[in-house]
Order: C-alpha cells, then structure tokens, then sequence
C-alpha cells in the first residue's frame, strides 16, 4: 500500500512553513459579527465575560448589604439571598474567568505569540462563541423565569437541589442552570480543540514548545485540562436533570421532602460530590494556570529580565496540572465518605504546594537584580503574588484534612477561595489588559486613572477578604443570610461584616473608573506604536498594530531565540525580539548564532 | 519607595491584625485540641512564608527600582537554589502534614468506651435519639417516617423500645464521656457543627456518617448547620447542654420517662 | 472512579511520551537561531490531531459514565437489567460499519473511486441500521416494564447507550458531507483525508461501544473480580 502524500492545506513539514489559506470576509457582518478572525472572536468572548463579571459583581453587592446591614434591605430575603449566591460564584467561576482567560486572552494571544495567522479551526472557533452566548442568555434567563434561578449554591449539591426546600429546585431555575452549563461545555469543547491544535500544529518556523512564552504554556495546559474535566460536570448535570425531570434516581435516596416520603430509592448524594469535584479541582486551577503563564510574562518584560527558572516553571506548569486531577476529594473531607480517603488526599493536596510554590520563588528571583519599572501591569503583577501567597497558604490549612474539620464550611473557606481565585487571578486580568491594550487598540490606557484602579482594587480586596478568614475562625459558617441569635457572634462581627461591606462597595465602584478608562482611551489614549513594552514575544512584533487579519502581513515569522531574552548582554537593547536573529539589530537576512 | 513601603505595610499589617484580632476561635470545649495545636504550626509556618515572600518583594522592588544606568542581571536558571527551594518547601510541607494526619488517625478512630448517640437532621431541626439501657440504637427507615414516628424507627426492631426520642434540637451530654455520634438525614444533605466541639461531619441522606468526640467543659452550646440545606438553612439550631454526670443522669431519667408514656399511651 | 483515573493515567502516559519528544529538557536561552533538530508544528494533519484530542474529551465522557455506574451499582437497590437480545445484532451491525469504512479508507488511498462510494453508503446504512436497532432495544425494554425511572440500572441503560447513540449521530451527520463530497468528485485524492477521519471516529465509537456492551453485560465486572482475586 502506497502512502500518497497529503495535500498542502493538510500537512506542513518543519522547515518550510506553508502558509494557510484564511477565510477572507467581505461584509460588515462576516467580519465584526459571524467573524472567523480568533481577535475579533476573542473580543467578542471578553465583552460578553465582561459584562457577566458586571451583573456578578452587582450581586455580590447585594449579598454584602445583607451581610453587613442584616434586615435593611427587605427584599434580600432567605430565597434571594441563596440565588444571588449561586448565580454569582457560578457566573464568576465558569461564565467569566474560564471564558475570559480561555475564550478571550486564549484566542487573542495564541496566534499572535506562537507566530500563527489564526486558529487552526477558524469556523468551530467562531461557532464556540455563539454557543458560549446562548449558554449566557440560558442562564441569565432563569432570573425571568417563575420561580427565578436556582438558590443551590454553585455546587449544586442533591438532593437539595431540585427539591423545594431551594428556590428553583422544583421549579425552571436548576433546569436552566444545568442546561446552560450543558452547553458551555459543548461550546467549549469547540474552542478548546482550536487553543490546543493551534499550539500543537501552527508554531512559526523556529518555535519550539520550549520557546514559547509562559503565557502559552498557561493557557494550553489549562485547555487540556479543561477538555479532560468538563465532561466530569457534564455526566453530573445530565444525571442531576433526569433525577429533576425524569425521576431516577441517580442522585436521590430514599428520603422526604418536606415531611413527605419520595418515591426515589438508593441514589447516592456523594456521587454527584465525586463527579462535581472531580471538574470542580481541576476547574480552579484551569482559572490559575492562564494567569501563572500571564504574570510571569508581564514580570519579565516590566522587570527586564529573563523569567528565572523557565524549565521549571513549564514542569510545574504541567505538574500542577497532572496532580489536579487527583486532589478534589479535598472539598469532601466531611462530606461523610469514606474517612481513609483523607489520607489520600491530603497527601495529593499538600505535595501540588511543591511545585506551586517553585513558581512564586521563580517570579520573586525574576524581580532580584531585575530593573523594575512600576507600570500599571508590573504592579497588578505584583499584587497578584501577594494575594496568591495569602490565598495559596491558606490553602494548605484546609488541605491538611484534620485542620479542615473545623474550618470547612465557615466564612475562613469563602476567604480562602476569594482570594486565591477571585482576587488574584482578577488582578492578573486587569494587568493583563493594561499591558495587551495598546497592541489590541494602538493606543495606551491613561495612567493615572490606572493606578487609581489599581490602589483601590488591591488594598480594598485585601481589606475586604484577609479578616474574613477570622470570621471563620470563629466558627461563622458560609452561606448564612442572617447571623441572628448565634452566641458566638458579638458586636464586633456585625462591625466588621458592616466594614467588609463598605469596602466591597467601594472596590466595586471603582470598577468604573477602569470601565470608563477602557472606553476613553479608545479615542484619547496615547497612540502606543507596536511595541510600546519594548517586549521580546511575537505578538508585540506585528508589522501593524492592531495587527490585521492574517497577523503577520505577506511572511511569517521566522524566531531564532526562546522568550525571555532580557538585558542580554552584549546586545546594543535591553531586549531580544523573537524573530531577530542577532544580538544587533542587523538587517534582516544576515544570520549570527 | 512607595510601593515597597505599601508591601512592607501588608505583610506587617496582617502579622499585626493577627495578633490584635478580637476575633479568633471559641474556646475549645472537647477532646479535639490536638486540631488546635495543627492548626496553630500552620499558622506559623505559612505565617513566616507570607511575611518573608513579601518583605523580600518589598526589597527587590525599592533595591531594583528602575534607575537610568541600571541593567537587569541574566542568569536564565540557577539549579542549585531552585533544588534547595524545593526541599525546604518540601520540609515545610510534611512539617504540616504529619501531625495533621496523625490526628487525622485520631478522628476516625472511635475508642472502644465511646457511647452512641444519634444526631438526627432535618429540614430544618434537629432531633436526638439516645440507646437506652440496652445501650444499642434501633435500626430505622425514611419510608417509615410518620407523624407519628418523626425519626423513622422500625417499631418491630426490640431494640426500639428503650430508644429515648428528644426532638426539637437540645441534646444533653455527660462531661468527660467520650460520645459516637451517628449522623442520620431525614431529606436533605445537613452538617453537626458546634463550633466549641471543633468535629463536625455532614449528614447524608441514605447513608449514617460518624463522628467522636469528648466533651471536656461544661455550658450550653449552640449547634448550627453546616451544609446548605434550603432555604431554612441558617435557622436550622440547636443545643448541645454538657453537664455534669449527675444532673445529666437526672435530665435522663426524666427522658426515658416521657418517652415511656409517649410509646405506650394507652397506659396512662 | 476507577475508570477515568485508568483513562487519564493512559493519555497522561501518552502526554509524557510526546512531550519528552519535544525537548522539554533543554535549555532554551543557550539554542539561538533556528533548531534544525527539534520540530516546531506536527506533520500530521490538523484535522486529524483534533480529532485525536476530540476522542480524548469523548472517551473521557464514557471513562466518567462508567465510574458514575461502577459507584451507583454497589447500593442495594440496583437491579441488574437483562440485556436485549437485539444488542447482538446492533453490535454486529456496527462492526458492519466499522469494517465498511475500514474497506473506505482502503480504496481512497488507492483511488478505487466506485468501492469508495460502496464502501461509504454501506457504513451509513449499518450504523442507521444500529441506531434503528437501539431504539428498538429500547421500545423492547419499556414494553417489558424496565421503565427509566424504576431503576438506576434501567436509567443507566438509556443514558448509556443514548450518549453514545448520539454521538454516532454526530458522526453520521459528517460521514453524509462525506458521502455528498465524494459524489462531486472524480478522484478519490481530496476525500482521504474526511474518510480516514470518519474511520478513526467509527473505529474509536465502536470500541467504546465494544465496552460498555462488557459493563452491561456484567462481564467488566467479573473481569475486575477475577483480575483482584489473582492479584490478591
């Protein structure tokens, strides 16, 4: 049997990078609407995120007005509080976060830094949008719906779920809930396939895995692991709705509802607890990776220096990655399963520090002898890796699985994972775009209005989220709308519950100012030129900025170096860009080694 | 210098705040202060990290601010320090992890003196069972809750007959014997906490969970609900009232005497 | 959890493998210029490395539906559902299928134009065929009382063979593009590519299927007793 050699839109041999033919758009629609273009996609993926994050962050407003003025608000009552809690951590964790550094940054970046024109999949990539904008209108629709959206936690624990106990359970809101998470994971797979394809097949002639930015490293190991862990939510919210719609018995035993015996019989409640955590682990660190990735770019070029220990910081990349699959049982030390499994898990839990704390030792030795220039990115950079140390460590106290038994449960945990997953990766995301606009608009964003946002956002989420754990420290649980009548809330809990809530609406306000500055700068931000970071990385060398269809004009990039070469020395720049091939920044064409 | 001051502020402030806190845990009314001391060597280890992570960022941004004449050092890796890095972060870990895990042994192990007792949740109160003199629980059934048989026990199980039924959330236990609790749920996923016992477990519909304690001070302590369970969530209370071995031993006789005349009404 | 944790280490193996392949050991900042040795993008395909990493999420969606059924089947109330006998004859049938396109692929690549089109027709009338038979299967089971909300094992069934049924569905939906494209065409050239795609993906559902026709039956189960009894 004779192999006949495949066509040139299929194959592509090392040294000869064929040029791919793009989907050229000729209508307003087909290139701004239904456009295949990954940096159109990738907008349209951070707007929709964006404007998720908003109506997130307004109830969160309204959670904190209960918490810290109990009983004013008459409206935010039991029943609202709970859905405004589930919708919020579900909107935050999956609509925004995994969208917005997947979806948004995911399809803006990789193209650009690995030296692509677009995805390899441009029509799936478009499609993965549309898909992922239906998921949206799905759930922002069970906020219409009668009985209004589900009050179940984001965790969406059976039986209580879909039992009347819980606003929606027995009503539209949980089946909404699980169908649009349905169909963001299958909008998701879509996209998922292209971020991982595209850095496995589309590599610039010269760029091998270990010249890519971190940036890349982040966001691709992080999309394999969520096309590995979605399907885990999947099986539970297929299941969870036949028990809801159908009546099996997946997930419910024999029980009463209200005093009224149900016809179900032996369904298992810790089996939908194994299949959520098993997504539910690997999904926070799916939100992390993309921002490790990012932050150790935006140190390296705003400190100029090469990103210390890059080999490592790619082994933990993918150890972190492996050993999150095997930790989620950590969230279900007292859920009643079997006690040896604390063991087990604790253990996993405690050694995925290992390699997480390699990579804050490698981003605090890139700032040593660095030359820090204190841009707004250098220091959302560095407020990142304050609150992630907070966040991280805290981890460890509710890792330890006898530490947990008492903490679990209580205000310490919401401490816990606001700030390792609600602070810092949001700040890398607000550094991300200060250091990304320019390339994306031409123009910078203004300065002083970005550290305005910058001291406000970092010193107010600290304020709001580091006492925190001491309330659960105390033994206050989570998920309480009132904390009436507990002996062990004194006066004081109320004041600093009332302090956390000014903060909080504060910090939330000052929002604004970034929205504002996003839209003004637009027309009044300074014009940046292409490379204004003076950044090794590919997507900063565009021969246009905002780079065009195609990205790279007639030729593709050839790169000669890895990522990282800052002050160099013996190079006439502090930096090295990619694609020169010397230390002098000869004409193209004359080689050096 | 500014940002580095502001750092240098954080870590400061928060060692501070730590030790000024009006807020720290209940006194400790059980067994289980071997949870404290873990929890008190992860303080300070992870204590000591934050603050040397972060005043070290503080020096490196006010040392290698960015000058005119200043250049970037280019080392690419140093595999000496990142080993020795690993290891002591390794150190650090099992220094927190083994004690954790020994006491962990400790938690699920129940000593061989310990009584049963069971800890029955619903939407959205809590009810207690005691064994009796025969000192064994009866066995039970959700479909056999009733009205008239609010905790499900199977009426045909002999052992049913002395089981003394509190219902209506105030549970007395007897300083200084160590107690099993059995953990049973009526409809929903429910949590025992009482903040004082530190133990706590879910309660699991379909399953019974488990856990031990000994009470080692006497007072009245609030239980609460640790797993949301509905709307009623955070009403779901209780009490736990520890006592002395004969005030409680009284309280108890007076239970098994109501139970009585509950259980066979006719009699009276 | 046993099954996914057995696919993960499986595709954690074959990660390892192809990332060792790729240099991770190297030192970056002392190769300038372009890297003769190393390769920067694959050689193979797009299409066919996304269809790879597509049969990884797929297969990570059954490995997860087994481990759902392996932990519901040990509670006391889960009753064993006889298995339909119509099943052998819908698994025949998908091997028909498989088979026809295996027999596909073959004259694509050495340009037999007419047994390519045979060989394509025949896959998409078995697997119809298979899917028919399924529901079949099913229109049995509920007559017969095995209703889906009587029983987990009842539910497990449908959902079972329901995802993968769909999933068949989708891959039908791209074989008859395939089908459409290859009557345009004269030469067999440009369709190797979409038949050597269909083949993997009908290949890859039939294994799966091969699976959970063992799960069912209750024969992965005896297996995983009698593999811990010789190594206990």
């Amino acid at each position: 049997m004779v192999d006949v050699p495949l066509g040139p839109a299929g194959a592509v041999a090392p040294a000869d990078v064929e040029d791919v033919e793009l989907y050229h758009p000729h209508s307003w629609v087909t290139k701004y609407v239904f456009s295949q273009d990954a940096k159109v996609i990738a907008i349209q993926y951070s707007f929709v995120a964006l404007s998720v994050g908003l109506i997130a962050l307004v109830l969160s407003w309204l959670m904190r007005l209960q918490l810290g003025f109990p009983g004013v608000f008459a409206f935010i009552d039991a029943n609202a509080y709970y859905q405004f809690i589930t919708m919020h951590g579900m909107m935050m964790v999956v609509y925004v976060l995994t969208a917005l550094f997947l979806g948004g940054f995911g399809n803006y970046l990789i193209p650009l830094m690995v030296g692509a024109r677009d995805m390899v999949f441009p029509y799936v990539n478009m499609l993965s949008f549309w898909v992922y904008l239906l998921a949206v209108l799905v759930l922002v629709a069970s906020f219409f719906a009668p009985g209004g959206p589900t009050g179940a936690g984001w965790t969406l624990y059976p039986p209580q779920a879909i039992l009347s106990g819980t606003p929606g359970g027995q009503e539209w809101g949980i089946i909404l809930m699980l169908a649009s998470l349905m169909i963001f994971i299958i909008g998701f797979t879509m996209g998922g396939l292209n971020y991982v394809v595209t850095v496995l097949q589309a590599r610039a002639r010269g760029m091998t895995l270990m010249r890519m930015p971190l940036t890349v490293w982040g966001i691709f190991t992080a999309s394999f692991m969520a096309l590995l862990a979605f399907p885990a939510l999947f099986v539970g919210a297929v299941m969870m709705l036949f028990d809801r719609v159908f009546g099996t018995s997946f997930f419910m035993p024999a029980i009463v509802e209200m005093g009224q015996p149900l016809d179900r019989n032996g369904g298992s409640p810790l089996l939908f607890q194994h299949l959520f955590w098993f997504f539910g682990h690997p999904e926070v660190y799916i939100v992390a990776l993309p921002a490790f990735g990012i932050v150790s770019d935006l140190i390296s070029t705003h400190a100029r220096r090469n990103i210390f220990g890059y080999r490592m910081m790619v082994w933990a990349l993918l150890a972190i990655g492996a050993l999150s699959f095997v930790v989620w049982a950590h969230h279900m030390y007292v859920s009643g399963m079997n006690p040896y499994f604390g063991f087990f898990f604790a253990t996993t839990t405690l050694i995925i520090a290992v390699p997480t704390a390699i990579k804050v030792y490698n981003w605090i030795l890139t700032l040593w002898r660095g030359n820090i220039h204190l841009t707004v990115p250098m220091l959302f950079a560095l407020a990142f890796i304050v609150t992630f140390v907070n966040g991280g460590l805290t981890g460890l106290f509710l890792g330890n699985v006898v530490v947990d038994v008492p903490l679990s449960d209580t205000m310490f945990v919401v401490a816990h994972f606001h700030m390792v997953m609600g602070v810092a990766p949001i700040l890398v995301i607000f550094g991300a775009i200060y250091h990304w606009y320019p390339k994306v608009t031409g123009r910078m964003l203004d300065d002083t209005l970005g550290k305005i946002h910058f001291w406000v956002t970092f010193l107010g989420a600290y304020l709001i989220f580091f006492p925190m754990h001491y309330l659960g420290l105390m033994g206050i649980p989570r998920r309480y709308h009132d904390l009436a009548d507990m002996a062990l809330v004194t006066p004081s809990v109320h004041t600093l519950n009332a302090f956390i809530t000014i903060v909080a609406l504060i910090v939330g306000a000052t929002q604004l100012v970034f929205v504002f500055n996003l839209f003004w700068s637009l027309r009044h931000g300074r014009p940046s030129g292409g490379n204004p970071w003076r950044a090794t990385t590919l997507e900063w060398q565009t021969p246009e900025t905002p780079p065009p269809h195609g990205n790279w004009g007639k030729e593709l990039p050839v790169v000669y170096r890895w990522a990282y070469d800052y002050s160099v020395p013996g190079a006439d720049q502090d930096f090295l860009p990619q694609n020169q091939p010397g230390l002098t920044r000869a004409a193209p064409g004359s080689s050096h080694g | 210098m500014a940002v580095a001051l502001i750092l240098v502020l954080v870590a400061v402030g928060s060692v501070v705040f730590h030790l000024v806190s009006p807020w720290w845990w209940t006194p400790i009314a059980s067994n289980w202060r071997y949870i404290d001391s873990t929890l008190i060597i992860t303080f300070w280890i992870t204590g000591a990290v934050f603050v040397a992570v972060v005043l070290f960022m503080a020096y490196c941004v006010y040392r290698f601010r960015h000058q005119p004449d200043r250049r970037a050092h280019y080392e690419p890796e140093n595999k000496k320090l990142e080993w020795w890095l690993t290891i002591i972060t390794g150190v650090g870990v099992a220094a927190m992890l083994t004690p954790g895990l020994f006491v962990w042994r400790q938690f699920i192990t129940v000593p061989e003196d310990a009584t049963d007792i069971e800890i029955f949740g619903q939407q959205w109160q809590w009810s207690f069972r005691l064994p009796g003199a025969d000192g064994q629980l009866a066995t039970t059934g959700a479909h056999l809750i009733s009205p008239d048989n609010p905790l499900g026990l199977n009426k045909d199980d002999p052992k049913s007959r002395d089981d003394v039924v509190i219902e209506g959330g105030e549970l007395r236990l007897p300083i200084g014997k160590p107690v099993k609790a059995l953990l049973r749920s009526a409809d929903v996923l429910h949590n025992f906490y009482v903040p004082e016992f530190r133990a706590k477990m879910d309660l699991v519909p379909g399953q019974v969970s488990y856990i031990w304690f000994t009470p080692t001070r006497t007072g009245t302590f609030d239980i609460l609900c640790a797993e949301l369970c509905g709307v009623g969530h955070p009403q779901m209370r209780g009490k736990v009232i520890v006592q002395e071995e004969s005030e409680y031993q009284a309280w108890l006789q007076d239970q098994i005497a109501r139970n009585f005349a509950r259980l066979a009404p006719a009699a009276n | 959890m046993g099954s996914i944790l057995l696919f993960l280490s499986i595709l954690a193996v074959i990660a390892a493998w192809w990332l060792s392949r790729q240099g991770l050991a190297s030192k970056p900042w002392l190769e300038q210029g372009t890297t003769g040795t190393l390769p920067e993008a694959n050689t193979t395909p797009s299409s066919k490395v996304g269809l790879g990493v597509f049969l990884a999420v797929a297969g990570s969606l059954f490995a997860l539906f087994i481990s759902a059924y392996a932990m519901r089947m040990q509670l006391p109330d889960w009753r064993t559902l006889p298995v339909p006998g119509i099943l052998w004859l819908n698994t025949a049938m998908l091997l028909l299928s498989s088979l026809a396109l295996h027999g596909a692929r073959n004259a694509a690549r050495r340009g037999e134009m007419p047994a390519l089109r045979i060989g394509l027709l025949a896959a998409g009338i078995s697997a119809l065929a298979f899917l028919s038979g399924q529901l079949l299967a099913w229109r049995q089971l509920t007559g017969e009382g095995y209703l889906l909300a009587s029983n987990p094992a009842n539910a497990f069934f449908y959902v079972l063979t329901g995802v993968h049924g769909l999933h068949l569905l989708g891959g039908l939906v791209a074989l008859g593009r395939t089908i459409a494209k290859t009557w345009r065409e004269t030469a067999t050239e440009p369709l190797r590519l979409s038949v050597e795609l269909c083949a993997t993906y009908w290949h890859f559902l039939f294994l799966v299927w091969l699976v959970f026709l063992s799960v069912l039956t209750g024969w992965a189960g005896e297996f995983i007793d009698i593999c811990r009894q010789v190594l206990t």
